[in-house]
């Protein structure tokens, strides 16, 4: 079926080669920070992890997401996902694989990384992470392209296939959940420590990666004329606006824990976050940004005419999505180290190349979307779905 | 076993061999250091003369530390062990260093403290917990914990993920951002050096240990350093911790610090 990628108009090529060039500038400045050492990120001895690992944690929430179509159409046997389902899961495999680029970025000595299965330790949360999203990955991989096979010649999926579909939902689950775990088992960082973290994860992710996948149909029907329909997208509008809600209340649980107690450990880094600690604030104006995108996005979502008018959709996506990436992609992380256990506040900025870096795995994880969105494309207009 | 995983077991070895080589060529004493294969393998060969114990332990005299007795400890160290002196703020790496009381202890941070810890530099470096957060999150066993509890760094199995610099609630470990090579003043060819993107934090002076002398910081401290074995009732550390009340940093959350501090 790869073959469909390698037939595309003038601007399908145009955007493929805008991405290699992205992703070329992007390796160059890699291999200066595989010369010079992580030096040259903005990360420090304080904020020891940033940009890298806050987009991972970002993308496995959009990776994970793709379980909110899985359950819908396989489970409950919702049909009219079928014309989606396939889409959501080859987002995760482009997510899922962003993430292990990100993580390869972020390692000090990345030629190592195989001691990870050289000497396997089960007691680190890490080697538990690399199981979930390689295995994560391959799921998706095999029941993606499987089911559309199967579409493309007419016969029902293979049986082999169905007990990986069902082990594909709580591995999702799975996936979000142990990435919380790098966080919250973690002694000593208040932030993080908290149980409700994994279920605010899952919650943000539900929300972003179907915001981000309604706006993926948007342009599949713009510029691939491929519609998966009207009804199939506002489905996926009540899925973001249950998953927006359980976010904002969660964060409030958060919020609540903190500031009631009062314990220092724990408000700390919210006071940090959203208004400033010793003079230090760098990040308060993007943490209001984000409130304020997701409360507009909710109202919008919960008004049924708003939601149901598509444009006023699509800005509530675009304010869900660019919301929850602030407060994951930036704030998340951060705010674990600021103040750090010494009580210094010393504050993190990702540099030019660090950013640099970072774009080029989005750009080689739209690159991946990409062609497997072309892929599914031209099967479902084969078959004249 | 398939050929294809013998194969890469094998490349794996060979891989392996190749990181020694290279610690050697970078001025390590062969014999002096093993490359430590496996983390159950003692990293430093003990001698005849060497010190051992059940649990080694610190306790750091506030009494008698002064600015200009800190700045010599810290400098022993850092000279034993090859930390390099950068000048960016970020990449710093510290083995033994000094902060104020309320940042060695915010937790026991008081408006009314006592006004002889106003100011006074207080000691700061690896607690060598009994029980290492640090050593839990390492995905590859570079940081183990020796049976005498010497949480130790095994620098050619690091990958540097940080996870350790996360999971440590005292901000003891550091990370080589950058090589460290260039800015190590004078270099001590009786101890490695570092390459960049891995971790390394204080050890006890475990290579120390092995032939016999005590840490190297201790030694400089005339007499404001006491290290021994917390286990051995009749140890001299035994014996300072039964005359004086002490107290350990962030005892709540369950790592069990080595390093006791009387105030």
């Amino acid at each position: 079926m790869l073959e469909k990628a390698l037939r595309g108009s003038k601007g399908y090529w145009v955007w493929l080669l805008a991405l290699l060039a992205v992703i070329g500038v992007g390796f160059g400045v890699y291999l200066r920070q595989l010369n010079f050492g992580l030096g040259i990120t903005g990360m420090s001895r304080d904020v020891s992890w940033g940009f890298y690992i806050a987009q991972f944690t970002f993308l496995v929430g959009v990776a994970a997401s793709a379980v909110m179509l899985v359950i819908p159409y396989y489970l409950h046997d919702y049909k009219k996902f079928g014309k989606i389902t396939v889409l959501g899961e080859f987002l995760a495999v482009s997510s899922v694989i962003m993430c292990l680029l990100f993580i390869i970025a972020d390692l000090g000595q990345p030629m190592r990384l195989f001691n990870v299965l050289i000497h396997p330790t089960p007691y680190s949360m890490l080697f538990w992470d690399m199981i979930v999203l390689n295995g994560y990955l391959l799921l998706n991989i095999v029941i993606g392209w499987n089911v559309l096979d199967a579409e493309r010649n007419d016969v029902p999926p293979p049986q082999w296939v169905k007990p990986l579909i069902y082990l594909s939902i709580p591995w999702a689950i799975s996936i979000h959940t142990v990435t919380a775990f790098l966080y919250c088992g973690l002694p000593g960082r208040g932030f993080w420590l908290t149980a409700v973290l994994a279920p605010r994860f899952l919650a943000s992710a539900f929300a972003a990666g179907p915001a981000f996948l309604i706006l993926l149909a948007f342009i599949v029907r713009k510029f691939a004329n491929y519609d998966v329909g009207r009804e199939q997208i506002q489905t996926l509008a009540k899925i973001v606006t249950y998953g927006a809600i359980a976010n904002i209340f969660f964060f409030l649980c958060e919020v609540f824990v903190a500031v009631y107690s009062q314990i220092p450990e724990h408000t700390a880094h919210l006071q940090y976050l959203f208004f400033g600690l010793e003079g230090h604030g760098v990040l308060v104006p993007w943490m209001w940004t984000s409130i304020f995108l997701m409360i507009t996005a909710i109202i919008l979502l919960v008004i049924p005419a708003a939601r149901k008018n598509e444009a006023v959709l699509g800005v509530a996506c675009v304010a869900i999505f660019v919301g929850i990436w602030i407060d994951k992609g930036l704030g998340m992380i951060s705010g674990g180290f600021i103040p750090n256990p010494l009580h210094h506040v010393r504050e993190y900025v990702p540099t030019v190349p660090e950013i640099m870096i970072t774009i080029a795995i989005y750009a080689t994880g739209f690159l991946i979307l990409t062609i497997l969105y072309k892929v599914v494309v031209g099967v479902k207009q084969e078959t004249g779905e | 076993m398939d050929d294809s995983r013998r194969s890469f077991l094998k490349f794996a070895g060979i891989s392996a061999l190749g990181l020694g080589g290279v610690s050697i060529l970078t001025g390590l004493k062969p014999g002096a250091v093993t490359a430590a294969d496996t983390a159950s393998e003692p990293l430093y060969k003990n001698t005849e003369k060497a010190l051992t114990a059940e649990r080694w332990g610190m306790v750091v005299d506030t009494r008698k530390l002064t600015r200009s007795l800190c700045d010599k400890m810290v400098a022993a160290c850092h000279k034993t062990h090859n930390v390099p002196d950068l000048d960016n703020d970020r990449h710093t790496i510290k083995w033994l260093w000094t902060d104020g009381f309320e940042h060695i202890f915010p937790m026991k941070h008081d408006q009314y403290l006592a006004e002889r810890l106003h100011g006074l530099p207080i000691l700061s470096l690896c607690n060598q917990c009994n029980n290492p957060p640090c050593v839990q999150a390492c995905p590859t066993q570079a940081t183990f914990q020796r049976e005498d509890g010497i949480v130790m760094m095994d620098f050619h199995r690091c990958i540097g993920c940080r996870f350790c610099m996360a999971a440590c609630p005292y901000g003891s470990r550091s990370f080589n951002f950058r090589d460290p090579r260039p800015a190590i003043k004078e270099e001590n060819p009786d101890f490695p050096t570092r390459m960049k993107g891995v971790v390394e934090k204080c050890n006890f002076c475990a290579e120390r240990l092995a032939e016999g002398k005590m840490p190297a910081c201790v030694e400089v401290s005339e007499g404001a350093l006491v290290f021994g074995d917390l286990e051995d009732p009749n140890s001299e550390i035994r014996k300072v911790l039964r005359e004086n009340y002490a107290i350990r940093r962030k005892q709540s959350l369950g790592t069990n610090p080595s390093v006791y501090y009387i105030i």
